[in-house]
């Protein structure tokens, strides 16, 4: 399930859901619904990855999951330009490869870990969502995005489900966001510029690369 | 070890798949306004947080019933969350979390989940 799916959150409530004996078409519909936000991904990243050809990006959808998300696009914004091979080792050796192996560990000697959430297994998942936020709030209008998301997707989770919260938290925040002026904005780190990518690389290590590199694809991506 | 959720995977696969390609696939995303750039831009800040706020802050029982919760999840997240932001370590911040969580279980100052 982890190669074919590869949805950590969908996985995590299959599971429940088949050991409390949920037929198969609701199991799939939830999976579904859970996993609409990455729609909301997918239409992020899409600007940056135009000029990739059609097969890769139909390749890199498959392993398009929140932290490959994340890890990819606050890689762009820091950079300001696409890199493709950025997205790859942030899909696949970040979070394909560990996340299979550690599913392979987890068949094997899972049993024998009397209660995983004495050793704190549960808080991983939303300390590592937040932390991931953390790398992408450069001004305040991802702080308000974030502020707003959290709020009305906690609100819309207790009175629908937490799939649903989720989604309309992303879709809400955003919009609350866009409500802040630019000239209030206060973009620590504007996009493309050095000092974002001083804020987040080696000092040094962030090469801008010449205007018309041509083997730059997402050069003018904005 | 067993195969009989296989089919289940696939089918799993075939509605989380479309979901993922929608947005990289489509061909006319990257001739969006730029408003509607921006509002993609935050569109990962808004969801993650979302995600996370939600997993702590709601649980949902047997029946499918959410309600509000309180706990030392709220506390580690925050944490992490500090830590994170004031060091630019993931790594820091996600063993701040965990050792917080560890200790107030083991110590009875907060009960396990479930």
């Amino acid at each position: 399930m982890s190669l074919i799916v590869f949805g950590g959150a969908a996985q995590f409530a299959a599971v429940g859901y088949v050991t409390s004996g949920l037929a198969w078409p609701g199991i799939v519909l939830l999976t579904g619904l859970l996993n609409a936000r990455h729609l909301l991904y997918s239409a992020a990243l899409a600007p940056w990855l135009t000029n990739v050809p059609f097969a890769r990006r139909a390749v890199m959808a498959h392993l398009l999951t929140d932290e490959a998300f994340a890890l990819s696009i606050g890689h762009f914004r820091r950079l300001g330009r696409t890199d493709e091979w950025g997205y790859w080792i942030g899909a696949i050796v970040s979070t394909l490869i560990p996340w299979t192996l550690a599913t392979l560990a987890g068949v094997l000697l899972g049993g024998q870990i009397p209660d995983p959430s004495r050793f704190g297994i549960d808080i991983i998942f939303p300390s590592a969502m937040i932390g991931l936020a953390v790398g992408l709030l450069t001004g305040r209008r991802e702080l308000v995005a974030a502020a707003v998301g959290a709020g009305v997707g906690v609100v819309v989770a207790l009175l629908s489900s937490p799939a649903v919260g989720i989604i309309v938290g992303g879709l809400v925040g955003p919009a609350a966001g866009l409500l802040v002026p630019a000239t209030m904005a206060h973009e620590t780190a504007p996009l493309g510029s050095p000092a974002s990518a001083d804020r987040f690389l080696m000092p040094g290590s962030h090469v801008t690369p010449p205007p018309d590199d041509p083997a730059d694809p997402g050069r003018g991506a904005p | 070890m067993s195969t009989e959720l296989v089919p289940l995977a696939v089918l799993m696969f075939l509605v989380t798949y479309p979901t993922r390609a929608l947005g990289l696939l489509t061909p006319w995303l990257d001739r969006l306004p730029r408003v509607g750039f921006d509002y993609l831009q935050l569109v990962g800040p808004a969801v993650l947080a979302s995600l996370a706020a939600v997993s702590v802050m709601v649980v949902t029982d047997d029946t499918g019933r959410s309600s509000f919760h309180v706990g030392i999840e709220w506390v580690a997240v925050l944490a992490c969350l500090v830590v994170t932001a004031w060091r630019r370590n993931l790594l820091l911040g996600l063993i701040a979390s965990v050792a917080i969580v560890v200790v107030a279980r083991a110590t009875g100052f907060a009960a396990l989940p479930g």
